[in-house]
């Protein structure tokens, strides 16, 4: 009432007062977006269609080299890049499947059926990967799998008599790359299945015993069907952020071991423009990789919205016009 | 769900005690990688080597405990890394906790164009995540270092200030989207009626909602205290050198591939950085569970 009464009262100077207040709050946010996120992002296409790199570097965008769609042509007849884009296919899909969606629906499965307690310590102790420092954890992984008298793994196997003692890095490098993101990836899956469990209603599961359902019966009927928008969610939106993101190989094996055994999309992309092996950055070069993954992030976000209703999350605002 | 609990009525002893342990089991092995990382790092930050999990003396012996690894803590240094690191975290607690917090208030509360656009806009950004941006964040970081005075000293490409200021902008998506959400659900009458009486937006902001997400506001300031003493690929990529370096960069010196590695010392110096996080782990339970879900829509 009061809102209608007063956009009708101050009419058409009242509303854009309020926009401009609104600005006003909007003004730092928008800011740091702006500097860090648009201009970045035009920067980096514009950047892959020039050749910048270490031996004609400027800082001027003005002074940069303009050479088309060279870095794309050059970047799809890379030797390595059926490799690399195999590369990034495996940890994707693994990592997800194992992990990221597969761990976090059964350890959800599992600490809703203990006790309440219980279940709150597991999943605690589950965030602990997500919250230890990237490289203090990247340093325990390669304790783990050092040569013996030192490697955790092989001291256990020692224990068991098993001879097969390697150094596991270079004898299963792919095995570790997925573990390693696996065990930080879980937890948003768990906390998501958690909740979306917890929600359904006690008296399904109770009228499905009274039947005689045994629990994976109970679980394969009713409570993964109930699951489905939550799969759906954590799986789209695992796999934007696993595809883009490399901290975890970048220490683990730096897309090692030999040539680009582990080296997926994300990370040629800061190799080639920032770190390279040889000494030379070719930021033009580099920035044609990253280009692809901003683009097909910025087209699976808008299909992910009209997906989960981003209109509802929208809803007009509580306070109107004062 | 009660789940497994049911069987008690008729269930015979053994089956019904397997049935109650299996669960408990199977969530013990899954963490064990974990948990046994964590004891590595305990028990070698003691000792001169350890073998797997056993700490042993010269001889190979089971032994050699010793507090030499924690000598770091006499290098000047490692206090300037330190100061640098709790600097970043700072930074991101009271960065994004004030810019988000104004931003979600708007989009929470008033009506103006551009706000639909704006939201959209934050959750594709929240999308891409540092990485990507990362090859051209460099460029502008070294624009504002080498164009803007005096800012260029204190956020340009090589400080800290720049680090933590890339770290606030890239946290903000998230930022703003769980402030807004916090301000959803805040009841508006009070602050209905001092608007009537004639109270400004900001001070309402400020007088009487702020305190009234208090609760929120917590558990997004240790989630940045979190991810900004953390931080490693943005401080890595952006500067060069010990003065400016922060706990895992300079960590990282130690323990990356090239260099032969001084595991117990790294073991020291990985759980004295690991501090804050663990008093966060202990005390902050609830608040920790609550944000890493991720406001029911956000996520980390």
């Amino acid at each position: 009432m009061t809102a209608m009464n007063k956009k009708v009262e101050g009419g058409r100077w009242a509303q854009i007062k309020a926009t401009l207040g609104a600005w006003g709050f909007m003004s730092p946010a928008t800011f740091l977006v702006v500097v860090f996120f648009f201009i970045p992002a035009i920067i980096l296409f514009y950047l892959s269609l020039t050749d910048l790199a270490s031996h004609n570097f400027s800082a001027n965008p003005l002074e940069w080299n303009f050479i088309g769609l060279d870095n794309y042509r050059r970047m799809f007849s890379d030797a390595f890049f059926p490799k690399i884009l195999g590369n990034t296919i495996k940890y994707v899909v693994l990592t997800l499947a194992f992990f990221n969606v597969g761990l976090a629906l059964v350890l959800a499965l599992l600490t809703t059926n203990i006790d309440r307690r219980a279940s709150f310590f597991f999943r605690l102790l589950w965030l602990l990967p997500r919250i230890t420092p990237s490289v203090i954890y990247i340093v325990m992984w390669r304790r783990f799998v050092q040569t013996p008298p030192h490697g955790i793994i092989n001291w256990f196997l020692g224990m068991f008599g098993v001879e097969h003692q390697p150094y596991w890095l270079t004898e299963a490098p792919w095995l570790f790359v997925v573990l390693v993101n696996g065990f930080v990836g879980a937890s948003f899956g768990m906390i998501i299945f958690t909740s979306a469990i917890e929600s359904i209603p006690k008296d399904l599961f109770t009228a499905a015993k009274v039947d005689g359902a045994s629990t994976g019966q109970i679980i394969r009927d009713i409570t993964l069907p109930l699951l489905k928008w939550p799969l759906l969610f954590v799986t789209t939106y695992q796999t934007l952020s696993l595809l883009v993101s490399f901290e975890y190989i970048l220490l683990l094996t730096d897309g090692g071991p030999g040539l680009y055994n582990t080296e997926v999309w994300a990370l040629t992309a800061y190799h080639r423009a920032l770190r390279t092996y040889f000494g030379g950055h070719a930021w033009g070069y580099g920035a044609a990789w990253g280009a692809i993954l901003v683009a097909i992030a910025v087209v699976a976000s808008v299909i992910y919205m009209r997906v989960f209703q981003f209109n509802e999350l929208v809803q007009e605002p509580k306070i109107d016009v004062l | 769900m009660a789940g497994v609990t049911f069987e008690t009525e008729h269930g015979y002893g053994l089956r019904r005690f397997l049935g109650r342990a299996i669960p408990y089991i199977l969530l013990i092995i899954s963490i064990a990688p974990i948990i046994i990382g964590y004891a590595w790092v305990i028990i070698a930050t003691f000792s001169i080597r350890t073998q797997g999990l056993m700490p042993v003396n010269a001889e190979g012996k089971f032994g050699g405990f010793t507090l030499e690894n924690w000598a770091f803590l006499k290098d000047p240094e490692i206090w300037r890394v330190a100061l640098n690191t709790f600097g970043i975290a700072a930074g991101m607690v009271i960065g994004v906790g004030f810019v988000a917090s104004l931003a979600g208030y708007a989009l929470s509360r008033m009506n103006f164009a551009g706000r639909k656009g704006f939201l959209g806009m934050t959750l594709i950004l929240h999308a891409f995540r540092p990485g990507m941006l990362l090859i051209a964040i460099f460029i502008v970081l070294l624009f504002i270092k080498n164009s803007i005075p005096v800012i260029g000293k204190l956020f340009g490409f090589n400080t800290v200030g720049g680090v933590a200021l890339v770290m606030i902008s890239l946290e903000l998506p998230l930022g703003v989207w769980l402030m807004k959400g916090f301000f959803d659900n805040v009841n508006w009458d009070m602050e209905r009626s001092a608007l009537i009486d004639g109270a400004s937006r900001f001070r309402v902001w400020w007088e009487i909602i702020l305190p009234q997400i208090k609760p929120g506001l917590a558990a997004l300031s240790i989630f940045n205290f979190v991810s900004g003493w953390n931080a490693f690929l943005i401080p890595y990529t952006f500067t060069i050198g010990a003065k400016v370096s922060n706990l895992p960069v300079y960590l990282n010196q130690f323990s990356g591939d090239t260099s032969l590695i001084a595991w117990n010392e790294v073991a020291a110096l990985g759980l004295f950085s690991l501090i804050p996080v663990m008093i966060f782990f202990i005390f902050t339970q609830e608040a920790l569970l609550s944000i890493y879900g991720g406001g029911s829509k956000g996520g980390v």
